[in-house]
């Protein structure tokens, strides 16, 4: 049993995190907020450069990396200052399907990726499905796609989409769902984009016979999403850990400096407690991703026992953190300006990406109870 | 025991329904429904509605021109109003300062102020919360110095909800600093457009802006303008919380909020189901429809002990906190109804569109969600109403 980091990842924590502390001023998150696309391209060449991107690959892909714990630590260090940088949308989804499924060819996309060129978005959610896997509606007839996507995560900024289609079965068979690489600027694609609660842009697609490049074999991708779903669940599940310490420190700071009677509110035994309660289900927050991270490349049955469980208790707990310390700061925590606006929205907003609460305990009883 | 309404009471619950069907314009209450913020306007629209049939100041005396309706029908116009997504009476001037003036005001002040309010001449805002006097609001700083015929007051209120609207601040200030901390506060009526006022607002979490900062800086307020006596106050403001802790417990706004919760909860499909038929979803939505049905009974129980002329003691502080939690419980819950449209941001497309993103119902939950944390922190936050409870009713 060893909970260390290893030097390499060591140094990578060391090296993002002071990098991240140095970036991630106020000033650089009101201006993220501000832009037309959510994101810093500053820092994400930074990122780039420091092999952030490439950490989530392995060498094989052309990485250096890719395994549960890399991408855990990228995304716990990104939580930490409330980092909106589409890496889960880039990196994992993007990256990780065109290296699971793509020709060589394709493959060549994964150096643009890593070097920080070229942004990606997975457009699979439609509106109704919720966050039902198998549930695609949008058409493809030779090549071409007609359809809507709901809520693709960086779909404005992408310059290249990988698009779901239904190629033969019933609308939530999941047999029969292609994969497709789609130019931004393909004809027929209309995006509309918008800024999501908690950071970072979102848009909704329609495709109106749109061309497509295949990517994978033809109606049997479904099983290469449940994969590209376990390191992205693991990657956000970080994050929110990486944000639930930083609320913590700042909320531990605020009632040892807040006075009200005369003392410090961290002095009444009615929050001591209530902080002591965060601090319990923050270590098993940690804990769960830990487990996760080390399952993630274990056999998919007993992956996804641990992709439910993680998912579930850190949406609990997300939710936990967030309204307590908000409760705590009392008004100062209600406000936009203050910091603990932007990391509470972004960490109650993790419960709705990749499964909520109630999906993934649905899938734990399934797998693990039932 | 009888836990019905008599005839007379189900009569004007009748009559509310049908004034209300009637005289509510759909444009406001489509406005309440999809959780946009009002506008001045709104509500001035809205008093007058109500003040044309002279059902607006419900906690009134006839004498001053309200209803001098008892806790019971108050309760079930108050029930009424949120069940039509009515935009609610704005607290300020007519369940806050009123009483207040009703019972420590002068004469004049009395024959100044109260028709104003009831006619919309004024809009009035409270005055009580410093930055470092929120909790602990008897260590208020912002002074007023008697000066001939004047108080200057120096100073900074802020968390003022719609400061940004109002003509009139009813303000708590110092003017004694020696002794005990309550025994140094005076009443204060300041004009919002006094030289040397400013007013700054403060963006909340979910986008809105509808509490401020407000500045003092040698403003000049006639000495007509104190309430009652110098230094008493404190004894004012308690009175007055007595007052706004009516209708705490928000049943009317948590019934109208399973409603949505249900409604969208019907609608949205998880695997190919309604979301209400997910037995882990359908257990949740039960436990806080289960608490809602208690504290509807325990919240007349208090009201029904309000008519018949107990003054609402920390029993309110129990509804405080149970009212909060389960309307917070419901916004929560619904939030997640809406699964992944709960994400763009209360609810703005970067293109300026302003057509919805996704259904139609996904646009509030999260905006009232991250809104009404607020709940447990204003009126006196729930930490500080357990206090209450310990010590009123406890002894502890
Ligand atoms: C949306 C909104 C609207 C408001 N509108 C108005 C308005 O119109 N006019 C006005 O005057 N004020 C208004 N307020 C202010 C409100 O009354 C205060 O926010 C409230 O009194 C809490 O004070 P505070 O924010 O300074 O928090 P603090 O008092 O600093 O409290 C911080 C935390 O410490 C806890 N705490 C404090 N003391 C104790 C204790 N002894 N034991 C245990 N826990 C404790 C609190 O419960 C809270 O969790 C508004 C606030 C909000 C958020």
């Amino acid at each position: 049993m060893n909970f260390d980091l290893t030097d390499e990842r060591q140094m990578l924590q060391d090296g993002l995190r002071r990098f991240l502390r140095d970036k991630y001023t106020p000033d650089l998150l009101k201006q993220i907020a501000d832009s037309e696309t959510g994101t810093s391209s500053d820092v994400w060449d930074g990122l780039a450069d420091m092999g952030v991107i490439g950490a989530l690959f392995t060498e094989d892909q052309g990485g250096f990396g890719g395994a549960g714990f890399d991408v855990a630590l990228v995304a716990e260090e990104m939580g930490r200052v409330g980092a909106t940088d589409p890496l889960i949308d880039t990196g994992i989804l993007g990256g990780g399907l065109i290296a699971a499924l793509g020709t060589d060819d394709q493959k060549a996309m994964i150096e643009d990726i890593i070097a920080g060129t070229r942004q990606l978005a997975l457009a699979h959610g439609e509106p109704g499905s919720r966050y039902d896997l198998s549930r695609v509606g949008t058409t493809v007839a030779d090549g071409k796609l007609t359809g809507r996507k709901a809520v693709v995560v960086n779909g404005g900024a992408a310059d290249t989409l990988i698009v779901s289609a239904r190629t033969f079965g019933d609308v939530a068979d999941q047999e029969g769902i292609s994969l497709y690489l789609v130019a931004a600027d393909a004809p027929g694609l209309t995006r509309r984009s918008y800024a999501l609660t908690g950071g970072g842009h979102a848009a909704e697609i329609t495709l109106d016979d749109t061309p497509g490049t295949l990517l994978g074999t033809e109606g049997q991708a479904f099983d290469a999403l449940p994969t590209a779903h376990a390191r992205a669940t693991c990657a956000i599940s970080a994050e929110a850990v990486g944000l639930m310490d930083a609320i913590r420190e700042l909320t531990v700071d605020y009632l040892k400096t807040r006075k009200q009677f005369g003392q410090p509110i961290g002095k009444f035994q009615a929050l001591q407690h209530r902080m002591a309660d965060v601090l319990i289900e923050i270590e098993q927050a940690r804990s769960a991703v830990i487990n996760l991270a080390g399952h993630l490349e274990a056999e998919p049955a007993v992956r996804d026992v641990h992709v439910a469980a993680t998912k579930t208790l850190i949406g609990q707990v997300a939710r936990l953190v967030a309204e307590e310390s908000i409760q705590m700061h009392g008004g100062i925590g209600m406000t936009e300006e203050y910091g603990l606006a932007h990391l509470a929205k972004r960490l109650v907003m993790v419960d709705h990406r990749f499964g909520d609460t109630l999906y993934h305990m649905d899938r734990f009883i399934a797998l693990a109870v039932a | 025991m009888n836990l019905n309404y008599t005839d007379d009471q189900i009569a004007f619950r009748d009559e509310v329904r049908a004034f209300l069907a009637d005289n509510l314009p759909a444009r406001l209450s489509e406005k309440v429904k999809s959780g946009e913020e009002l506008t001045k306007q709104d509500h001035e629209e809205w008093h007058a509605i109500l003040n044309a049939r002279g059902w607006l100041a419900g906690n009134w005396p006839v004498e001053y021109g309200g209803t001098g309706w008892d806790a019971v029908q108050r309760h079930i116009f108050e029930d009424e109003m949120t069940k039509a997504a009515a935009p609610r009476i704005v607290p300020f001037g007519i369940a806050m300062l009123g009483p207040v003036l009703m019972k420590f005001g002068s004469e004049e002040q009395k024959a100044h102020y109260l028709p104003r309010i009831l006619n919309g001449d004024d809009w009035w805002c409270q005055g009580y919360s410093e930055p470092g006097a929120g909790s602990d609001l008897a260590s208020l700083r912002t002074t007023a110095v008697r000066e001939g015929d004047y108080y200057i007051v120096n100073g900074q209120k802020t968390w003022t909800t719609l400061a940004q609207h109002a003509d009139m601040i009813f303000c708590l200030v110092r003017t004694k600093k020696e002794g005990k901390p309550q025994e140094g506060i005076s009443f204060l009526l300041i004009d919002m457009k006094s030289p040397g006022i400013t007013v700054r607002p403060i963006e909340l979490i979910d986008g809105s802006v509808e509490v401020n900062e407000v500045w003092f800086e040698d403003v000049r307020v006639p000495v007509g303008n104190l309430v009652g006596e110098e230094n008493k106050g404190w004894t004012y403001a308690k009175y007055l919380l007595t007052h706004e802790r009516t209708n705490i417990a928000g049943v009317g706004f948590a019934s109208a909020g399973l409603e949505q919760l249900k409604r969208i909860a019907r609608l949205e499909l998880s695997a190919g189901k309604p979301l209400i038929e997910n037995p882990l979803f359908a257990a949740r939505i039960a436990q806080v429809q289960i608490d809602l049905m208690a504290m509807a009974t325990t919240n007349l129980r208090v009201i029904s002990a309000a008519a018949a002329g107990q003054a609402p003691g920390a029993e309110s502080s129990m509804l405080k906190v149970k009212g909060t939690q389960v309307r917070q419980e419901i916004n929560a819950l619904t939030m997640q109804a809406v699964g992944p449209y709960a994400m763009p941001f209360p609810s703005e497309a970067v293109d300026g569109d302003n057509a919805p993103i996704g259904p139609d119902y996904a646009r509030a939950p999260t905006g009232q969600y991250l809104n009404n944390r607020k709940l447990s922190i204003y009126g006196g936050s729930n930490e500080v109403q357990r206090a209450i409870i310990a010590k009123a009713i406890l002894e502890l």
